[in-house]
């Protein structure tokens, strides 16, 4: 429970070693670098933006070819390819990658033009096949489409709109043009278009085609040389063409495609070295030595500042934090609560002077998850799903695996909850025992049903969301004192204590709680009195000392009045805490909804076959969507209610300059 | 069974069917809100899918509530069971009273939280990595639901029958 205490290290090393240091420092991925020294005359920064541009050029490049390759021929993933992350490479075949890279880079630009080829090819065969269309009215002419003459014919050919035969044609041109002599051939009709071919003589050819213009002629778009039945084949024969050489760029990027593994080594290559010419330019470098400065952990300092040293000419320089500065976060946690890290990174980290929250947070986590969800059937399967998927999976990413564990956790939680309220996916046991063997055979609950006594569950509920809400004005006592503000802890935090404590003794034995939990508590009546006097001290503290930075009398008791208003505040936190009881009851009603329906069908093989679909369907949906109530609702209990109380957030995540890999890690080798 | 003795359960049918219908209608209100918005933001990002459609869920538990309460009166008024219980009059339009609470504010939280859904999918579309908090403000407004989910259980199981 802890947030890790960061220090600040310097290293002054010789240029010469530059690139080595830099490489360890990345590959150990510990530091975050944040520069305190500016530029002067001694000290320059380098420019490396185009070493970095190419790098990331060329990273860039590799990763849209594999993104052409997986287009292609794509990679045989199984299902859970989300959770295998990433591969493990061994250094060896890191270093042949390596050496190979500008081979590797080529390949990749040879992926880029076979897929612009590929493109080509496929846009000509659509051409090719446009023309085809266009030829086919064409087909029963038996000279080139093209107009053609002899000494004193001419001919030419064109379409007029649907409908027109050689008589109407006949006509316009006796209308149009009396003096010439035209043969008109239709050489093929559809609805919108006539084609056909004009013979005439030639002095007579424009007055004809004027003629049959103004009826709606018009001259075909494309010409051809040859017959169109002819030209037909020629076009096809070239779309066999196209499509031969799209099937060789195929088998030519399938070839490539084996290079995969070692393309995304190097994709991986040139994004870390970009990130390194990242860094190098922002180095302060004088003529022979060159500074690096940042954030470290405190516990990692010592390795690092040790293992330079003992190889290099360096000094190394680690010094605490200045008072004012805001050190980036990483959170420490035991095995089991660093679990709920990630619930605590959404909300926000810890910031300077805060206390990591996740330890304490964990365990009601756990408890108020399992209660919301409160199924033995469904916990069991939440665990057993989050532990084979973790078990299986050694290499999937940290949060993937932090969330699994959470769940794996909460399913435990679950577990135990259904057990003390005897839910069994619903009343699974009830309904098949009475269905199929007669008699209804009800599993005991080892606490009670809530179903059947569910006021008791509410005063419970209340019970732990005071506990909890209790616990979180706690640590607000604990970091006022840790501080040293006595006089907030006690205005803050003792007086609300009395207050609310005195509030819910007064409660306790009154006729509405009595109501409530159906017992009646007599205290004693010390109690009774001591309980009002709380009260009394606690509302009377707070109205006088809430106020306490103003001066002015008045406005510091209007002050303290309106901040005793915040019992009211108090009053909605704890009615929040109701959820536990309303939620856990969903889970279970809904569940014996799902089985009753079941439980309707005939007592047949149909039935128990329909019997069996249900019972899946049905609570593979209850769980689905009570487990994601469980964890909104838990998420905000903490959130809202725990929270509220002493935190804040609002840190900065640790980012370290490390090895930024996409595809595949480098086994480590062991160095110290 | 007299006439007076039959309305009874009508009342109290008619109950189960407020908390169903409205709490339902609410829901699927909400739900359609929030998957307008989350077509959208897959149309642009197809890897989304998986947290907008949770996101999408959100509002859906306002149905469930009404399904919930709808069922403890069906069970209790014997409807499910056989052999359906004798109501007054008073004891039906008890049971009607009791089940306005989740059939009304189901839906209209339903509706509020569909809109509060759609606005966190913007969230989600903008920023992934906040998906967190984006699942908690329809989160906040379902609190309402649970409330009225509980008052309308408690006075249907309390109703004496």
């Amino acid at each position: 429970m802890a947030v890790l205490k960061m220090q600040r290290i310097s290293i002054c090393a010789l240029k010469k070693d530059r690139k080595a240091i830099l490489e360890k420092l990345q590959s150990m991925g510990v530091l975050e670098v944040n520069h305190v020294i500016d530029e002067d005359e001694d000290f320059k920064k380098m420019d490396t933006a185009g070493q970095r541009m190419g790098f990331e050029k060329a990273a860039a490049s590799v990763d849209q070819a594999l993104a052409i390759l997986e287009k292609y021929i794509p990679e045989d993933k199984s299902v859970f390819a989300a959770l295998e992350g990433k591969r493990l490479v061994e250094p060896e075949e890191e270093r042949r990658v390596q050496e190979e890279r500008r081979e590797l880079l080529k390949t990749a630009k040879t992926i880029h033009d076979l897929d612009r080829e590929y493109a080509e090819q496929v846009v000509n065969i659509t051409k090719l096949r446009n023309s085809i269309e266009s030829l086919k009215p064409w087909l029963a002419l038996d000279v080139p489409l093209k107009p053609a003459d002899t000494k004193r014919v001419g001919m030419f050919l064109g379409t007029m709109p649907g409908g027109t035969t050689a008589e109407s044609v006949y006509g316009i041109l006796a209308e149009k043009a009396s003096e010439a002599e035209a043969d008109v051939h239709l050489i093929s009709s559809e609805q919108s278009m006539v084609y056909l071919a004009v013979l005439c003589l030639k002095e007579d050819m424009p007055s004809v085609e004027d003629a049959l213009r103004s009826a709606g002629f018009a001259r075909p778009s494309q010409t051809w040389d040859t017959v169109p039945a002819v030209q037909k084949e020629k076009l096809e024969q070239q779309i066999a063409d196209c499509q031969d050489k799209i099937s060789e760029i195929k088998k030519d990027i399938e070839g490539l495609s084996k290079q995969r593994e070692k393309l995304k080594i190097a994709a991986d290559y040139y994004r870390v070295r970009a990130d390194k010419y990242a860094v190098l330019g922002d180095l302060p470098q004088s003529e022979r030595t060159f500074v690096i400065s940042g954030y470290i952990p405190k516990c990692e300092a010592p390795h690092v500042a040790d293992y330079l040293a003992a190889r290099y000419d360096c000094m190394v320089d680690v010094e605490e934090l200045k008072e004012d500065e805001e050190a980036p976060v990483i959170l420490k946690n035991n095995p089991f609560s660093m679990n709920m890290e990630g619930i605590v990174e959404s909300y926000g980290l810890p910031h300077k002077g805060e206390l990591d929250p996740t330890t304490i947070m964990s365990f009601f986590y756990i408890f108020f998850f399992g209660m919301m969800l409160s199924d033995a059937a469904y916990g069991a399967i939440v665990s057993i799903v989050c532990g084979i998927l973790v078990w299986k999976f050694p290499r999937m990413s940290d949060s993937m695996k932090k969330s699994l564990k959470l769940f794996f956790y909460c399913g435990l939680s679950t577990l135990v909850w259904g057990i003390l309220f005897g839910g069994y996916f619903g009343n699974i046991v009830d309904i098949v025992s009475e269905k199929f063997f007669g008699t209804a055979v009800t599993v005991p609950a080892l606490w009670f049903i809530p179903l059947n006594d569910p006021m008791k569950l509410l005063v419970f509920s209340l019970l732990f969301g005071v506990i909890h809400l209790f616990v979180g004005l706690g640590i607000k006592g604990y970091l006022c004192l840790r501080d040293g503000k006595a006089m907030d802890f006690f205005c803050d935090v003792v007086l609300w204590f009395l207050l609310l404590v005195g509030l819910i003794f007064m409660l306790l034995p009154s006729d509405i709680f009595a109501s409530i939990a159906q017992t009646n508590i007599v205290f004693p009546g010390w109690l009774n009195t001591a309980a009002k006097v709380l009260a009394v001290i606690g509302a009377s503290g707070i109205v006088l000392m809430s106020g306490r930075e103003n001066k002015n009398p008045a406005l510091r008791i209007a002050l303290g009045a309106y901040d005793l208003y915040n019992i009211t505040g108090w009053l909605s936190d704890a009615l929040s805490y109701s959820r536990l009881l309303a939620l856990g009851l969903a889970t279970g009603v809904i569940a014996s909804v799902i089985n009753q329906m079941g439980s309707m069908l005939p007592n047949n093989v149909v039935g128990v076959i329909f019997f069996i679909v249900i019972f899946i369907v049905g609570h593979a949906l209850n769980l689905a969507i009570n487990l994601l109530g469980a964890y909104v609702h838990t998420n905000r209990l903490q959130f809202v209610e725990f929270f509220g109380k002493f935190y804040e957030g609002g840190g900065r995540p640790f980012a370290p300059f490390k090895e930024n890999t996409k595809y595949a890690d480098v086994k480590e080798e062991t160095i110290l | 069974m007299n006439i007076a003795g039959e309305l009874g359960i009508v009342y109290a049918l008619l109950g189960a069917a407020v908390a169903v219908l409205f709490a339902g209608c609410g829901s699927a209100i909400g739900v359609g809100i929030a998957g307008q918005a989350a077509a959208g933001v897959v149309t642009e990002d197809p890897s989304k899918f998986a947290k907008v459609l949770i996101i999408q869920l959100l509002p859906g538990t306002q149905g469930l509530y009404g399904l919930l309460v709808g069922f403890i009166t069906l069970s209790k008024i014997g409807i499910l069971g056989g052999g359906i219980a004798d109501l007054s009059v008073s004891t039906g339009l008890l049971i009607l009273a009791a089940c306005l609470p989740i059939g009304i504010v189901g839906l209209l939280s339903g509706i509020a939280q569909g809109k509060t859904a759609a606005s966190a999918i913007g969230i989600v579309a903008k920023k992934p990595d906040q998906f967190g908090k984006a699942m908690l403000f329809p989160a906040m407004v379902e609190t309402y639901a649970i409330l009225a989910l509980l008052i309308s259980f408690l006075a249907v199981n309390g109703i004496q029958v």
